[in-house]
């Protein structure tokens, strides 16, 4: 044997990859906690057997190339019945209106941190000098352009900042795909579906930094009945460190 | 001659009345609970002729036509009658209906505030219904 055997009292640590056979000895059903505590780094040593799911004999959406999908559509009316049910189960699940607002923007918060990564990586991801937006005015218009026309072919219509407090900002969109089909009954005249794409923004600030509190409002003019404005109110840090930054340029 | 739509009816499978709107004045006017009985009656006559046809596998009444209205009904696969009263020389009552039809499958069946077979209650679906029936110019 080319290696001593080490000194009982020596960090595993000190041993590289030199003897994985040694540590291998907890079988696979041993609780992977009491591993990671004793010896947190060789963690990656061990060779235990890791299960895989049964294939499905095809391939499937999460195997193809990642710049395979780019510019894929889905049918409208695919989505249109798909989210009806997703409301009308949530519906059937929360108390009241609030929570069934909260619940939908939790569902897009799930989307929104996903497509983040993905458009990120298809449009920088490739390149040599990847950039990244610090600043609050240009992250606002990646998503009032960029964002959008990605998700529903068409920039958003409106990009404001509210007069009342300095950390609001409002996204607006007269006619909103997600919702199209989706007529809001009298009795719930403060709900707004498009909590869902609130949602998608909140996750998609976050992951960028910017962290804030996202909802969306039906607010319908003139010619465009279903006019919906995502307000986004960022949090005390994001505008701390914004005006740091305005300061010290 | 004049090609007015009167009105529109919508009856479910059951021959309840889910939807009923007037565009023009001409027809006489009826209480909510004529407009029900109407409704039964209409889904009832619809079911007879489909049986009493000479023509096996008949669909049932697809047009009646009198002296001052013509009345287009189109059933859908589903089961749903679409009723359009016009004057008798309208040229294109099938059509606005298919139209109609349309808009219920886009405005109606994808709202998850809608419960099927029941009336129908849907600012989207009156919005595309004028539509249909008075198109922009």
């Amino acid at each position: 044997m080319a290696h001593p055997a080490p000194h009982p009292r020596t960090s595993l640590l000190s041993t590289g990859s030199s003897r994985p056979s040694s540590i291998a000895s907890p079988p696979p059903t041993s609780p992977p906690s009491s591993i990671r505590e004793r010896h947190p780094s060789t963690l990656s040593q061990l060779s235990v057997p890791l299960r895989r799911a049964p294939s499905l004999g095809y391939p499937t959406n999460l195997d193809r190339p990642l710049n395979r999908l780019k510019g894929a559509e889905v049918a409208l009316g695919a989505w249109a019945f798909l989210y009806a049910e997703i409301v009308a189960y949530s519906q059937a699940r929360v108390d009241g209106i609030a929570e069934l607002e909260r619940k939908l923007n939790t569902l897009g918060h799930r989307v929104g941190a996903r497509y983040l990564e993905l458009l990120v990586f298809r449009s920088e991801g490739m390149s040599k000098a990847p950039k990244r937006e610090t600043r609050l005015l240009p992250v606002l218009h990646f998503i009032h352009t960029t964002l959008w026309k990605a998700l529903f072919n068409k920039p958003a219509d409106a990009l404001e900042k509210s007069r009342e407090a300095a950390d609001e900002y409002m996204i607006s969109d007269n006619t909103p795909p997600l919702t199209r089909s989706i007529s809001i009954p009298s009795d719930l005249s403060s709900l707004s579906c498009e909590a869902f794409t609130a949602g998608i923004v909140e996750a998609v600030l976050d992951g960028l930094g910017f962290p804030a509190r996202v909802t969306a409002h039906s607010v319908p003019a003139p010619g465009y009945p279903q006019r919906t404005t995502i307000l986004v109110k960022f949090n005390e840090g994001v505008m701390e460190r914004e005006e740091a930054l305005g300061q010290g340029r | 001659m004049s090609n007015t739509v009167f009105s529109l009816w919508i009856l479910n499978k059951a021959g309840g009345l889910m939807y009923n709107r007037t565009f023009s004045e001409g027809l006489a006017q009826l209480t909510s609970n004529e407009q029900l009985v109407l409704a039964g009656t209409l889904h009832g006559i619809h079911a007879i002729t489909a049986r009493i046809s000479p023509v096996p596998r008949s669909s049932g009444l697809e047009v009646i036509e009198a002296e001052s209205f013509k009345m287009t009904v189109f059933l859908t696969a589903t089961g749903n009658k679409f009723v359009l009263i016009t004057t008798p020389s309208h040229p294109s009552a099938e059509l606005l209906l298919q139209r109609a039809y349309e808009a219920y499958a886009d405005t109606v069946m994808k709202n998850p505030f809608h419960t099927p077979e029941m009336p129908i209650r849907s600012e989207g679906f009156d919005l595309r219904i004028a539509q249909v029936m008075h198109p922009p110019k």
